[in-house]
Formats: structure tokens, sequence, C-alpha cells
């Protein structure tokens, strides 16, 4: 097997196995040791440059992180990644924040870009690009900036003063905004002249099921999201006693908890698929459990029933999953009879898609699957090279901290293109490397490995928050809970790293491995056998085994990256040091940068 | 300095005939210098131990004064265990042993506990055949008082600091095997693939069995100039050959080339393969173990592995044909079998 190149920067950045999993690469174990530390604004300007809305995020992320955390190979659980963010956010010092945003040259660049939507995709190409001498002009149908974040998060999960402070982070930035404003024609605002187009308008169409019944009983049908947004905007107020929600997604579970506010009594989610493989986050499914809500899983609508005018209800065919060898599921029927639930009210919430009436098909932009606009990966340019996509509008619907990391690097697109370079010509990640060492057993960081499980985030009381669609159901973690979370965390960031010609082959790195990581081996053989010849089960192919050079024994080092615990027992038990605790931070290159 | 080792170990273990991982064989972190070749001998009887499905309640470690007599701290926490006097290990073990005829003996002496102060104990235990694995941590000096040298410092060598010794070293190897030890062999810290089936044959094997196992002291004697230390060992030592052992019950599945191996079944049934034997060595032979010994040491060669093994040999409690159950396992009747056998015994000496 080959020696493992450990300059190249990607190697390390993937044993952050949360900032790997994280879209916008958010250095994750060291905003935590921030939070440790009680270093709560620098932990939150850390995930501002990253992520952009850590308050918001810290609330609502799909937490891409934590299933991807060590500690959860390990031990039970993950840690509690999402809610430590929150933990920054909620005890940051606002004026001190305020002080560390970016200056806003006063002297503008010359170049004007617009930006359609006010969403998180737009605010990042806003926030990457206005400190950099940019004219931003935002056009959005909405009455704030906030996009989805707005209109279809409930209060209760993200309280609006949250979205406000970071969505206002970036407007006050000197953004132009033109809100109640729907762009009906993407011509029309090529032709202000503007440099670039952003366009992070996101998946702003419910999808609908036409069965029998659906014309008869449509006073009684609606959208799940656009039902959310009536909410959010005060439109809609109350809500029947008996509540369907269909669908089994993010979506679905904001509808129900919703309408258990807004006067639902016997609410209830219907899903096609079985509980496990519902699209809903775990932790959210239980959220709406909590609140007496029922999941009816490997249920499929047939039918709305409307009788002598009257909507009854919706009728489901109970069905179980089957999988077929390949792996691809079916949903076969049970024979069971039709099952008839009884409602007031259904709410849609079976998923999202892209639309874009309002671009011309003749302005060079063209549209390719699924009347999708034909976007690169890459750089979120379009065929037209004046305008890009990110956010949900981009690929589909995907979330916001995908989005926040679309608008990166769309603007560093856009910066690039406006300033007459290579679009394709793509920035290094910023790549720091530095030995963690403080004395001869001593390191700069907290070593020492906490045994506690994950620590469960309180919340308000049921009665009360069922009450009050605005009061936040989550309390947060308190500092000191905070902190006892946030060592959970391994410090995976702090990187055992290797110098083979310092090496005496003494084993003790061997020995003392909790773990049993390290094997001297020699390594001349194929990875999938080397993997078979190492001290523990090297079985998790996506961790990667780190090679070094061949030493005096014909042996290598072979270290398997899967359970190391960063616990720098090795390099304590070194006596050559040729193990070093290196803490590599790996930053994502920003516009202008 | 982490004094504590992290609860977590990998969660794929593999786990004996008894249901244990590695890890429930451990012992406490170990306070010895980073890289000192004892905790690498710690690593290899915990893997030994383990493998061999030894109950860690069925094991008593006992050990003298040095930081080689540290090290049972270091290894099966959950076993018996004495740290007795400076060079008084070999009585306490044949106590111990006398009593309890049932546990594994695992004693482990370093070079000064062994050599000098300890000499008188350990000849005699040998002599006496007491059913034991003695393992010597031997790094040619005395680390804990900070590197002097030991009476198996080879003549020549200089420890870090220190003048060359001007003294011929004790080799235990050829004194065990002078003294009629059954069971004598060689190995290196560094080489665990070795040592770990060589400790597995030394607790398998009836009676004494005596490993001396060359182990740096990293801080004192691992230098330019010492015989002791990693690179010097490496670039200087030749194998007797290789050693597989293969526990009871398990089905041999290498395949050896004939004429340059043998085998041999221990009393309990387990196996001990050795194979790439060097040339002119009968390992079963005393006589051609003692000569092999005698020519590395004149050439400088350091021979490690088995070096010599008794097929049958006949431990203490044969020799002296003790109860064949432990003291504490025995009733108040045969403990104290009354007037009636006392006046047959006072009348047989009459």
């Amino acid at each position: 097997m080959k020696l493992t190149n450990i300059k190249d920067p990607e190697y390390f950045h993937k044993v952050v196995d949360c900032q790997y999993a994280c879209p916008a690469h958010t250095p994750v174990p060291e905003y935590i040791r921030m939070i440790a530390a009680e270093r709560y604004d620098d932990a939150y300007m850390i995930n501002w440059e990253s992520n952009v809305f850590p308050g918001v995020l810290g609330r609502t992320c799909d937490r891409p992180c934590e299933p991807a955390c060590r500690r959860g190979r390990v031990e039970e659980e993950p840690v509690a990644i999402c809610r430590l963010k929150r933990v920054a956010a909620d005890n940051k010092d606002d004026a001190v924040i305020a002080a560390r945003m970016p200056e806003i040259p006063t002297q503008k660049n010359g170049k004007r870009i617009a930006l359609i939507g006010a969403g998180p995709a737009s605010l990042t190409v806003a926030r990457d690009l206005l400190p950099l001498g940019y004219s931003i002009d935002i056009y959005d149908n909405q009455i704030a900036g906030g996009g989805m974040m707005r209109s279809q998060i409930p209060s209760f999960r993200l309280p609006i003063e949250v979205l406000d402070q970071e969505v206002n982070y970036i407007l006050d930035m000197g953004a132009v905004t033109t809100f109640n404003h729907y762009v009906g024609s993407l011509k029309e605002i090529l032709d202000k002249g503007y440099d670039a187009v952003f366009v992070g308008t996101g998946a702003p169409r419910g999808k609908d099921l036409e069965l029998p019944g659906r014309a008869e009983a449509d006073a009684s049908i609606h959208i799940g999201i656009d039902w959310l947004s009536s909410v959010a905007f005060e439109h809609v107020e109350k809500i029947a006693k008996r509540v369907i929600v269909m669908g089994g997604g993010n979506t679905a579970m904001d509808c129900c908890r919703t309408s258990r506010r807004l006067g639902g009594e016997d609410v209830r989610v219907v899903v096609r698929s079985p509980f496990a493989n519902m699209k809903a986050s775990p932790w959210e499914k239980e959220d709406a459990m909590h609140e007496d809500i029922p999941i009816y899983d490997n249920h499929v609508p047939k039918e709305f029933v409307v009788e002598n005018g009257e909507f009854k209800g919706v009728r489901f065919e109970k069905v179980e999953a089957v999988y077929a060898e390949d792996g691809s599921r079916s949903l076969v029927p049970t024979g069971d009879d039709p099952v008839l639930m009884e409602a007031d009210i259904v709410l849609m919430a079976i998923g999202q898609e892209n639309t874009f009436p309002w671009i011309e098909r003749d302005i060079g932009l063209e549209f390719g699957k699924w009347d999708m606009p034909v976007v690169d990966e890459t750089t979120f340019q379009s065929t037209n090279e004046r305008v890009f996509f990110g956010g949900d509008s981009a690929f589909g619907p995907e979330n916001v901290i995908t989005a926040v990391a679309h608008g990166h690097q769309a603007a560093i697109s856009i910066d690039l293109m406006c300033r007459g370079e290579d679009v394709r010509e793509r920035p290094g990640p910023g790549v720091n490397l530095v030995s963690q060492k403080m004395g001869v057993h001593e390191w700069s960081y907290d070593n020492a490995i906490e045994s506690d499980l994950r620590y469960v985030v309180p919340q308000a009381d049921k009665k009360k928050t069922l009450a009050d669609r605005k009061l936040e159901v989550e309390l947060g973690f308190d500092r000191e809970t905070g902190f006892k979370e946030a060592e959970r965390c391994l410090n995976c960031d702090v990187q055992t790293v290797f110098e083979e010609t310092r090496c005496i082959e003494c084993d003790a790195c061997v020995d003392i491995c909790p773990t049993d990581c390290i094997t001297f081996v020699a390594a001349d053989v194929e990875e999938g056998v080397l993997r078979t010849q190492l001290t523990a089960p090297a079985g998790n192919l996506a961790q990667d085994l780190y090679v070094s050079d061949v030493l005096p024994t014909k042996r290598s080092m072979v270290k398997d990256e899967d359970v190391c615990l960063h616990c720098g027992l090795c390099a304590e038990r070194c006596p050559t040091t040729a193990w070093d605790m290196q803490k590599f931070l790996y930053s994502v290159t920003k516009a202008g940068q | 300095m982490s004094y504590i080792n992290p609860k977590f170990r990998h969660p794929e273990l593999p786990v004996n005939d008894l249901g244990y991982t590695k890890a429930d064989y451990e012992g406490s972190i170990s306070t010895l210098c980073a890289g000192c070749g004892h905790d690498s001998i710690s690593g290899a009887i915990v893997k030994a131990v383990h493998e061999l499905s030894i109950e860690p309640h069925k094991i008593a470690k006992i050990s003298g004064i040095g930081c080689s007599s540290k090290t049972p701290t270091y290894f099966l926490g959950k076993s018996h265990g004495f740290n007795s006097v400076h060079g008084r290990m070999p009585s306490v073990a044949t106590g111990a042993s006398m009593a309890n005829r049932d546990l594994t003996y695992l004693a482990v002496s370093g070079d000064g506990d062994t050599a000098s102060i300890g000499m008188g104990q350990f000849v005699h235990a040998i002599r006496r055949n007491l059913n034991m694995v003695y393992i010597v941590m031997n790094n040619g000096c005395y680390g804990l008082t900070k590197g002097q040298d030991s009476a198996t410092a080879d003549a020549g060598s200089a420890s870090k600091k220190g003048d060359p010794n001007p003294f011929a070293a004790i080799d235990l190897c050829g004194t065990a095997l002078q003294l009629g030890a059954g069971f004598v062999a060689r190995s290196f810290s560094g080489d665990k693939e070795q040592l770990v089936p060589l400790i597995k044959a030394g607790i398998s094997h009836k009676g004494f069995a005596l490993i001396d196992v060359i182990s740096p002291c990293v801080t004192f004697n691992n230098n330019v100039g010492s015989t002791k230390s990693y690179e010097f060992v490496r670039e200087h030592s030749e194998a007797t050959g290789t050693i597989d052992f293969v526990p009871m019950q398990q089905e041999i599945t290498a395949h050896y080339q004939p004429g340059t191996s043998a085998e041999v079944t221990m009393h309990d049934g387990s196996v001990i393969h050795l194979h790439k034997l060097a040339e002119g060595l009968d390992p079963f032979d005393r006589a051609s173990a003692m000569n092999i010994v005698e020519q590395h040491r004149q050439s400088g060669q350091i021979l490690t592995g088995l070096i010599y093994m008794e097929e049958h040999s006949e431990d203490l409690h044969e020799a002296l044909d003790t109860v064949q159950r432990p003291l504490n396992q025995l009733g108040p009747e045969e403990l104290c079998p009354g007037r009636k056998v006392l006046e047959n015994i006072n009348e047989s000496l009459r």
C-alpha cells in the first residue's frame, strides 16, 4: 500500500469527521474547544465565518456532522454538535459580535450583483461579497429576509429574534433590499445591467397528490409549506380539530406540531414508508410524538373521501416494505381492508419541487432533466455565464447548511468572474498544522477522554409550548451542561503526526493505544490485505489507513484512523517524539481571500 | 502526563474462549519511562494470557523490586499479585505455589533483582523446578537508581554517561541451563511475534520456565556503546528458530519444511512447533543448547527464541509428592486428621 501523503490537506481533513461531513466544512472541534473555554464570541465567529447562521443552525440544522462524529463509533451517541453551536450563539456578547463584523468599504468596486431570493444561499453570497466592495441588490417576495428559514421553520423551533439578528448582520452590511417583490422575469433583471445574477429562490412548490376526490375536497386540503408560510406571516391563526398530515419529512413534523398549537387535537402523521425509513430527522420525530402526535407508517393514501359535498377523511391502503435482493424497496399491499381516517383538514407535506416559470427560455440559460437549469456543481454557474444558482434552486431541495456552502462557492465564482479570472481556478483551502506540545507530557488541548454520555437538551413545559406557537420548545444547554457536552469532543482535529526518521520501533505506542489503532507491519501489500493484518479489525473502509515510510526493520507504521481517540497517549509514550499531536485547522477559502 | 487510560476500547475487539477481550486483561496505566521495553513485555503478557483464555483470577503475579517488578501493576489488573522484597520473589512464589498449586505463577523480575541480590533465590527456584514462569526484564542496568551497570551488563558495554563495564556478564540462560532448568528461552521486548508464543509456551510448560527478555532502558541504556539498546539488539540478535504455539483443541494449520522443524506436545495438550531451527541446535538436548549459547556469547551475538525444553519434567509438587488439592480446599478432617493419625506417625518414628 502506498505511503500516506499527509501534506495533502484532504488527508487530515477527512480525519476530522464532523468537519468533513459538514457541507460548509465548519471547523467543529475548534469551536467546541472555545465553548469549553467559555470563549463564546470566538466560537460564534468561527461558526459565522463558515456557516453564517450559527443561531439558526444551532437550532435547526440537519446536522450531517453528528452521524459522522467519531464519538458515535466508540460509544453510543455522537457529540451534540448542533446544540453546542447554539450555546455559542446564546452566550455571545452582541456588542462584541457587532464590532467583529467585517468592515464594508465605502468606496465600492463598481460591480453590481443581483440576488433573487433572500434565503440562506443568497444571504451567504451577500455576506461574502459586500466586504469586497460589491454593490448588492436583493429581491424577495416575502416581507423580510430569511427565505424558508422565515416562512417554513416554525417559531417554536426558531424564534424570530434569532433569525432577524443573523439576517440583519448581513443586510446591515449595506445590501439594498427589495422585499414584497416577486421577480417575474430574469431577463428584466439581466437587462438592468448587473454584472452577475445569483438565483437563490429555493424549491418553493409543495407537491400535491392527484387522487380521487382531490378536487371535491380542495377546500379541506392545504399544501404544507404554503400553510406553514401562512402561519408564519400570520394569515392563518387556527386549524380544525382533526388534522391528517401526509408525509414523513421534517416539513410534515413542522406541520403537525404547528397544528397542535393552532387548535388541532386529533393530529396524526400518516406516511407511506416504514417508520425507520422516514425522511424526518429522528429527533424531530421524537419531538412530534412527545406532543402526542401518533405516526401511522405503511399507509398509502388512496382517496379523499367526500360525502354529500362534505369532506370526511382519507382512505388508506396498508402496505409493508419488501426489499429485493439489490436492496430496492417496494411497498406491497398487505391485503387488509382499507382504512378510513376521518379528518377535517389534510396537510400535504410530501415533498417540494423547483419551479422556474419566471426564467425565460431564450436567454442562453439551458434547462436539463426535470426542467432544472443546467448548473455546474463546482462553480454554480449556469450556461449563461452571468447567472449563478445556489441553495435548493440549484440541484433541488437540500437544507440550510448546504445552501450556505453553495453560497460561499457561488460568491467565489462571481468574484473571479468579475475580476476577469477563470471561475474554474478554485482557491485551495487554508491549512495550518501546529504542534500542541507544551512540555514533556503536556498538550495545549485537553487530551483526557471524558466518559460522559450525551446530555439531553432540556425542553420547556409541554402545556405552555402547545398553547403558544411562538414559545421555543428547546431551552438549549446552560453553560455548565454546555461545558460538559463540549468535553465529550475527542478533538479529532488534533492529529497524530508520525515522523518515521525518529522512530526506534520500541512499540510503546502500540502497547498504550487504548483502541488498538497502531500496528507495525510490512505494508507492501494491497490495502485490503493490510487491513486484515492489523492489531484490531479495520473493517470501516470509509476510514483511511495512515501508512508511514518503511522503517529499519522493513516494517511501516500503519494506523487505522477509524476509532482513534486523539488522546495523545501514543505521543506521550513515545520516547523520541516520533509521534506528535498537531492541531490541523482547515478552512474553506472564501471569495477574495 | 496522562494518568488515566481512556475507558473506550476498539468496539470490535476479539473475544477469547471465555468471552473476554484483551481489555479485560489490562492493568493500570504505566508510570515507567516512555518507550521502556518493560511496557512492551507487559503488552505481550496481556496478549498471551488473553489468547490462552486463562481466567484472570487463576493467575498470581509475583515480583521483587525494581522497574521490572513494578510492571505487574500494568497488566492483568484482575489477577492476584504480590510485590515482594528485593530479590526474594522466588521464596514468595515457592510459598504461594506450595499453598495453592492450581494457580498459574507468573513471576517478573529484573536483572538486578535476579542476577545480584536475588541470585541465591533464583538458582534454588530453578533447582527445585518450581512450576512457574520466571520472566526477567533484562536491561543491563539499575534504571530506578539512574542506570548503574547490573550483573548482566556485557563486558565493554557502556550505559549513558557511564564507563565501559569491566566485568563479564552473568548469562542467565546459561546459568539456568547449567542448573537444570526445564524451559529456557531468551527474547527481545521489541519482538512480540516471538515473545508472545514463548510466554504461552512457558505458561503451558510444567515446571520452571525462564524467559530472559532483553528490554532496553530507554532512559539510561539505549545509547551508542550499549549492548542492550534497541538498535544493538536488533542488529545483533539471531533467533534459534521460529516458534508457533497452538493451544489445545485447536487444529494445526501451518505447514512446515521437514528437517528444520520440531513439534512438541505440552502436558496440557497444546502443541509448540519450532521451525527454521538454527543449525546445530537440538532444543531438546541440554548439551546442544549449552553449546549454542556459548557459541553466541563468544561471537557477541544475542541468541533469542526457545533455547531448551525438557518434554517431561518433574516439578516440585511431584518431587515432594504433595497433596493434589490447594490447601484452601482441604477440610478440617484432612488438615487436622486427629490423634489416631498422629499416634501412627509417632509410632512409625520410634
